[in-house]
């Protein structure tokens, strides 16, 4: 699972809360290799925290994926997260800051955005979700 | 993979403050036993406030905003204040992206200014 080589490649498997720690690691490792700054490093982190608390709560299982991306010379990290849990019925309200249908403070997907330089997010009733971000490397 | 158990939260009681030390990244079932823990040694030591440590903390998302603003909620009740101490310059600036606050939690630069200021609103409410 350690992403030792480059370029970084790896997947985890998210079955519940305990599963954070390993996404953390795995984030972390692959923050490190890549070089991010420290502030850069933190929201990637706090980042796939906010998303795989989203699996948990509303899939309850899912997986995460850490690519290495290179585009035109500039390097970054692109964390992909799925599950084929209920889905989003209304993605653009769930975008919008201060809703939440769940224990959420409504921050999860608006606030997560903000902190990286790419997110694109596919849901829709009843076919799962995935929520993909990039952040590139300054 | 062995899931190696989590570093815990550590409680002192320092002059009637009690100094929540939390590591640096806080296992969710421990997150959820924090506010009981606090609220126990609080009452056990007579304590008048409660001063969270988060120098080592590397990452705050919401749901640890969340166990935040429920303990402190509970502190409050039970007739003491919070601070929250030392947070890393890049831990505040990405809870200012992500649109978090602490919800009036007073926050100090580190736990030195934290015990003083607390130290001196304890003074003047004498």
């Amino acid at each position: 699972m350690k992403p030792a080589t480059r370029p970084i490649r790896a997947t985890v498997p998210v079955h519940g809360e305990e599963s954070l720690a390993a996404v953390h690691r795995l984030v972390d490792e692959a923050g490190q290799v890549m070089g991010y700054g420290l502030v850069d490093q933190t929201k990637l982190i706090t980042a796939a925290s906010e998303l795989v608390r989203n699996i948990v709560l509303y899939a309850g299982s899912g997986q995460v994926e850490v690519e290495e991306m290179d585009r035109g010379g500039q390097n970054g990290l692109r964390l992909t997260f799925t599950d084929q849990g209920p889905g989003i019925p209304d993605v653009g309200r769930a975008m919008q800051d201060g809703y939440s249908t769940g224990k959420g403070m409504g921050l999860g997907l608006p606030g997560t955005r903000r902190l990286v330089h790419e997110f694109a997010i596919d849901s829709a009733a009843g076919s799962g979700t995935r929520v993909t971000i990039v952040l590139w490397k300054r | 993979m062995a899931a190696a158990t989590p570093p815990q939260a550590h409680i002192i009681p320092l002059d009637g403050i009690l100094v929540v030390t939390l590591p640096p990244i806080l296992g969710d079932s421990d997150a959820e036993h924090l506010a009981e823990q606090v609220g126990g040694r609080l009452v056990a030591e007579q304590a008048h406030a409660v001063l969270i440590d988060m120098a080592q903390m590397r990452m705050i998302d919401s749901h640890m905003g969340r166990v935040l603003n429920v303990m402190a909620a509970m502190i409050r009740l039970l007739g003491a204040e919070t601070m929250v101490a030392g947070l890393r310059p890049e831990v505040a600036m990405t809870m200012v992206e992500l649109g978090m606050d602490l919800g009036g939690i007073p926050t100090a630069l580190s736990v030195r200014h934290g015990l003083a200021d607390l130290r001196t609103r304890a003074g003047r409410s004498e």
